[in-house]
């Protein structure tokens, strides 16, 4: 287990200079020399010559990458060029927001797909599981901000039911912030659902076709008992860490649906800093977005190799 | 690949329905796959809506039933009508002529993004697998590098320092889908490697490049065929997304992305602008994940 471990951060790590190179090299795309945006309309010589020595822009492009690095590894993301603000800070505040977001989508999604997918393999073939490949294949085709606006059209202007916008902290007012998030973890949820229930359809499948469920039949153990104990219990392994990689899609969607509902997390933060241009923000999102999801990845292996020992010597 | 390596796939890339993408099959299948593709209902009627849509994109100064740019400010916000069968959004442009001329950004984002995926991905994967050694080492790690980025978010980063347009959204969009191309190319290319018929090759003394282009690459085909169509759907969904973020197509030219972000702004008084540009992704994008779904089953040896 524990060369398993090693041999796993062993490939992290080179993927981590990776992605810090990559996000490094974003900034490379931008035109024009960033001190002499900074210093304004005068473009003051020696205003600009000292912007470039303390933004490290008169150093060659790997030293000026290690500066930033030796920085990021300090908890240094840099300044918002618009708030003045460290980024550390911004994602910070942000952070919280959405990952009540995610938290509440992620439980909508394993309510929705779960027994979907167990319905679906259990009663292979049937209305039933025809039913769970179109909720599947709806789920996956719609976008999901276009969701957002029908779901506000009918609950907000048309029955007036759920406020569209208008995010409320949970510590100020629960009742107020469930009805504001209820409808984007609804959105959110929805597409993740769809995936979840496409595994545990197949992982069922494949559980169910054993010989111990077979053996479990035999011996007189209640249908219910073999697919909710038997099936299900060793179904979900495959389920949970599978899940855990949809990390990616929560948040990408929850660009989009913050965008929708007006809520003030992370994605419309990164959002309003691609119209802000503020570049030091989007680098921020970006790397600690990437940084979690290798992470996460990481430990969902570990957890699949903890609970699976064939994993391990692979 | 192993099913649970592809269900990885899926959930690392964002692309749907890429569980199970079939082992490569012999070419010598083309007919087969073709026909049982034709034998899905549900294939056969995505085709046809896809097909629907492309006659549209390109004949669409014809199908349209007015200018799409043309505003008129006696017509602000009308219903849908005899005269304007989707009605007229919040300038009195006529939706319909809106939604006709927006197939072509959906349309041309889904279908050139991927191309770009293939160009870079295929050539790196096959390199990645066929070379192996320092060569995949580094190309993984960069893969995996590329997949740590959320797609979305990679694409609207990438987006941002490009500046935004039509044609810098379809390079982002391309460049975040394209690690789980090199992915797929390198993992089948590993898969036919191992075959005998690669190893009588090389022990006549084909050259290593010839092997690659000759033997491994028509074997690798069907599933990346596979994947290149599930992933359109995914590109047509990214681009309406990052219109709908304002870093798309660019106003006033139509795409259904930044219709819809027009149309949350009016929901009170014109709903009719929120329907129809979202209905039309949704259908696109269906229809693509439809016949992809189909050629997954279509090309998959087991169905034989």
């Amino acid at each position: 287990m524990l060369t398993f471990v090693a041999r796993r951060i062993a490939t992290i790590v080179p993927t981590l200079v990776f992605v810090s190179m990559l996000i490094f090299g974003l900034q490379q795309l931008l035109p024009g020399d960033p001190a002499k945006v900074l210093a304004g309309e005068e473009q003051d010589p020696a205003v600009i010559a000292h912007l470039r020595a303390t933004m490290h822009l008169d150093k060659p492009l790997p030293i000026r990458y290690l500066y930033w690095m030796r920085g990021v590894l300090h908890g240094d993301l840099g300044e918002s060029q618009r708030s003045q603000q460290p980024v550390t800070t911004l994602i910070a505040e942000k952070l919280p927001v959405t990952l009540e977001l995610a938290c509440l989508a992620i439980i909508i999604a394993l309510a929705i797909g779960i027994p979907a997918g167990v319905v679906a393999a259990v009663k292979r073939g049937s209305a039933w599981d025809y039913g769970a490949s179109v909720f599947a294949l709806w789920g996956l085709s719609t976008p999901n901000f276009w969701l957002g606006i029908m779901l506000i059209l009918l609950f907000s202007v048309t029955l007036g039911w759920l406020p569209a916008s208008g995010y409320v902290s949970p510590f100020e007012n629960l009742r107020e912030n469930l009805a504001a998030m209820i409808m984007p973890a609804f959105v959110l949820g929805n597409a993740i659902a769809a995936v979840l229930m496409r595994h545990t359809r197949s992982a069922m499948l494949q559980v169910l076709s054993q010989e111990y469920v077979r053996t479990a039949r035999a011996k007189g153990v209640s249908e219910r008992a073999v697919i909710l104990q038997h099936a299900l219990r060793n179904a979900l392994i495959p389920i949970i860490t599978l899940g855990a990689l949809e990390f990616g899609t929560l948040l990408s969607g929850a660009v989009l649906t913050e965008q929708v509902f007006t809520i003030p997390g992370f994605g419309k933060l990164i959002v309003d800093a691609v119209f802000n241009r503020d570049y030091a923000v989007v680098q921020g999102v970006v790397l600690v977005t990437a940084t979690a999801y290798i992470v996460l990845n990481f430990a969902a292996d570990v957890a699949y190799a903890f609970v699976n020992p064939r994993i391990r010597l692979r | 690949m192993t099913g649970a390596a592809a269900d990885r796939l899926v959930a690392e890339t964002g692309v749907p329905g890429l569980a199970g993408v079939p082992a490569p099959v012999a070419l010598t299948g083309r007919t087969h796959w073709l026909k049982r593709l034709l034998r899905r209902p549900a294939a056969v009627v995505a085709l046809v809506v896809i097909a629907g849509f492309v006659v549209t994109a390109v004949f669409a100064p014809w199908i349209a039933p007015q200018d799409p740019l043309a505003a008129s400010f006696s017509e602000v916000r009308k219903p849908p009508s005899a005269a304007h069968w989707f009605g007229t959004d919040e300038i009195g442009r006529d939706i319909a002529s809106r939604v006709v001329f927006g197939a072509r950004a959906s349309l041309l984002a889904g279908v050139v993004s991927v191309l770009i995926s293939l160009a870079i991905g295929v050539p790196a994967g096959l390199l990645a697998g066929y070379a192996g050694g320092a060569i995949d080492m580094l190309l993984s790690r960069l893969t995996d590098a590329l997949l740590a980025c959320p797609f979305l978010i990679l694409a609207i980063a990438l987006s941002a320092f490009l500046g935004p347009s039509l044609t810098n959204a379809m390079i982002a969009i391309g460049i975040s889908a394209t690690p789980a191309f090199v992915r797929l190319a390198r993992g089948t290319t590993l898969a036919v490697k191992a075959e005998d018929f690669v190893l009588a090759a090389r022990a006549i003394g084909n050259a290593p490049w010839r092997i690659a282009l000759r033997h491994v690459l028509p074997n690798i085909v069907p599933p990346l065929l596979v994947q290149a169509t599930l992933a359109i759907a995914a590109a047509v969904i990214a681009e309406a997304s990052l219109s709908f973020l304002g870093l798309g197509q660019q106003p006033p030219q139509p795409s259904w992305g930044s219709m819809l972000n027009t149309a949350k702004d009016y929901l009170d008084n014109a709903p009719w602008m929120a329907l129809w540009p979202g209905l039309s992704i949704f259908l696109l994008v269906l229809s693509f994940n439809l016949v992809g779904d189909g050629l997954r089953d279509a090309l998959d040896p087991r169905e034989a």
